[in-house]
């Protein structure tokens, strides 16, 4: 079992901490705020700036304790702008 | 309730925006018609296409063949959109999908997924004990049925063909349309009649 790698921190399937607790089943579409991160998603995408699968990589790579800080649409905004800095489609210093 | 954005994440989102902009890359028109068109997806997309294939077996065998290519034919542009694979139940068998790893969702049928789609509780539960999440949306299986659960991914999406229910003998498109909920194309529900149509 010792040489079972622990599986990384996206992978919650099955995962036992969540065991105990119940779905919230909160039915409201996303805020302004997510809605607009998902737009500019798409615009960057479909004018081949990133891909999904960059953008999962980007999402995947947040260290542990961010990731499971930040809500849905903050985990994507750290992803999109960490890739477009990556790129050097826009400098860092423009977003701090 | 899913928290709302931080103050530090809304200065970035607008900082992202701005470099963007200043460069040409977005504009606020973009970004306002992409919302809407985002907007515009919803789950009666999908529903529809439950209910055509109920009564049309040229479009359900063409639906469990290419789920995209059943999409088009709505009318929907599937176009740089994953494959949709439709996953049909029938007497003794249930699907039920999940993103394990995300969010995964066929969102050109379903429009945005709900919050609790992408949230820990469901992506690490619905793969260990499905049954226990079923419950929690009152659905309840006989425990002979057989529960296939489903993990969509960034390059293939599903939805389920849930089974017609009884006592919709005759009914319109439109009709079985408005019985088939998002919650039935993900899996955690039933289409189920009103009750005043059960009870005439």
């Amino acid at each position: 079992m010792s040489d079972v790698p622990a599986p990384a921190i996206h992978d919650l399937g099955g995962a036992s901490r969540y065991r105990c607790s119940p779905v919230e089943r909160d039915e409201a579409p996303p805020d302004d705020f997510g809605k607009r991160v998902d737009a500019i998603r798409q615009i960057l995408a479909q004018k081949g700036f990133m891909t999904v699968d960059e953008l999962r990589r980007g999402i995947e790579s947040i260290p542990e304790a961010e990731y499971f800080t930040l809500t849905y649409y903050e985990r994507w905004l750290t992803s999109i702008s960490n890739l477009m800095v990556e790129k050097g489609v826009i400098p860092a210093e423009e977003l701090r | 309730m899913s928290a709302p954005a931080r103050p530090e994440s809304v200065a970035l989102l607008e900082k992202f925006v701005a470099a963007l902009a200043a460069r040409g890359l977005v504009t606020e028109q973009e970004i306002a018609d992409r919302q809407a068109s985002t907007d515009r997806a919803s789950p009666e997309i999908g529903a529809r296409m439950v209910a055509r294939a109920w009564l049309d077996e040229g479009y359900r065998r063409l639906l469990l063949a290419n789920g995209a290519a059943a999409a088009e034919q709505m009318g929907v542009s599937m176009a740089g959109a994953p494959p949709l694979g439709v996953l049909e139940d029938r007497p003794g068998l249930h699907h039920l999908v999940v993103c394990t790893l995300c969010s995964c969702y066929p969102r050109a049928v379903l429009g945005y997924p709900p919050h609790w789609y992408k949230s820990f509780e469901y992506r690490a539960r619905a793969v260990r004990e499905p049954r226990a999440v079923l419950a929690e949306w009152g659905t309840v299986l006989p425990p002979a049925t057989q529960i296939r659960v489903v993990d969509s991914t960034a390059d293939y999406r599903w939805m389920v063909l849930p089974m017609r229910p009884a006592g919709t003998e005759g009914w319109s498109e439109d009709q079985l349309t408005a019985i088939v909920t998002r919650d039935a194309l993900v899996g955690v529900a039933l289409p189920r009649l009103p009750v005043a149509a059960a009870a005439e």
